[in-house]
């Protein structure tokens, strides 16, 4: 058994630099990298967790749903991506401002 | 120190550098490679974490599908030239100042608090997948099953918004 604040130190350390990737890249597609960081970082968090409770499995098939949820995002997001990219041209997300304007 | 204790501190060290090293790229390209041997990382803890099923559905849907369907959007978004994808910085000064406050934040709380198992050193002693397969199907039964409409709805959804046909009556 490893102790369990390691797997948390990761965590926080993934959901913070999943953030900074978010705030920082100038590309929709890099946020979308960082969106699944910030993800999996939630999901190490639940798996660890598990550890203390080894009789039940909530944890891990909490993680399973994540997952799923995960990959629903990606693929709608990918695709939304697309379609943006093909009517403005750009994927700078700075750039698309119709809506402030 | 024992051959596990060895790959755990490998893994972990693996996970965390090629996160740093994903918000510091600025190709796009490397920067879905990174994310994969990142999420690659993440499955080898997990089978340490007694996970065996989490980590083959982790290898299984990243670097099976994930990085085809990221690659194939990075293809799509760029013009078909020699030069690299490069991405600009903007906002790292804030960017930085969010992060750093957000890890220090979650480590200080983590380290005000102590996780005790519940049974002391009780490793699980059943099939990891069989608990989970059994549990989808009697406990889970009304997520899993909103689990499989989301994804049909995903499904239909990015096949929707990602193709460009016109409609045959204009």
């Amino acid at each position: 058994m490893f102790p369990i604040e390691h797997f948390l130190l990761l965590a926080a350390l993934l959901f913070s630099l999943g953030l900074l990737i978010i705030i920082t890249k100038r590309n929709t597609i890099m946020i979308l990298l960082g969106i699944e960081l910030m993800l999996n970082a939630s999901n190490l968090n639940l798996v660890a967790f598990n550890t203390l409770l080894p009789e039940s499995v909530d944890g891990q098939i909490f993680a399973l749903f994540v997952i799923i949820v995960a990959v629903s995002e990606a693929a709608v997001g990918l695709a939304i991506v697309l379609q943006v990219y093909q009517y403005y041209q750009t994927s700078i997300p700075d750039s698309i401002s119709e809506l402030k304007e | 120190m024992s051959l596990v204790t060895f790959m755990f501190y490998f893994f972990e060290a693996v996970a965390a550098l090629s996160a740093v090293a994903l918000a510091v790229v600025r190709n796009v390209f490397y920067g879905a490679l990174l994310l994969v041997v990142c999420l690659l990382a993440l499955a080898g803890i997990y089978v340490l974490a007694f996970a065996e099923f989490i980590a083959v559905t982790q290898i299984l849907i990243y670097a099976g599908g994930i990085l085809v369907v990221i690659i194939f959007g990075i293809m799509l978004t760029t013009k078909i030239s020699q030069k690299p994808l490069v991405v600009e910085h903007s906002y790292v000064m804030s960017g930085l100042l969010v992060a750093i406050g957000c890890f220090s934040l979650l480590s200080m709380v983590l380290s005000k608090e102590s996780f005790t198992p519940s049974a002391q050193g009780t490793l699980p002693a059943v099939n990891s997948a069989q608990t989970i397969g059994v549990s989808l199907f009697s406990k889970y039964m009304l997520p899993f099953e909103v689990a499989g409409l989301l994804l049909l709805i995903a499904l239909i959804g990015a096949s929707v918004l990602a193709s460009n046909i016109k409609s045959r009556k204009e």
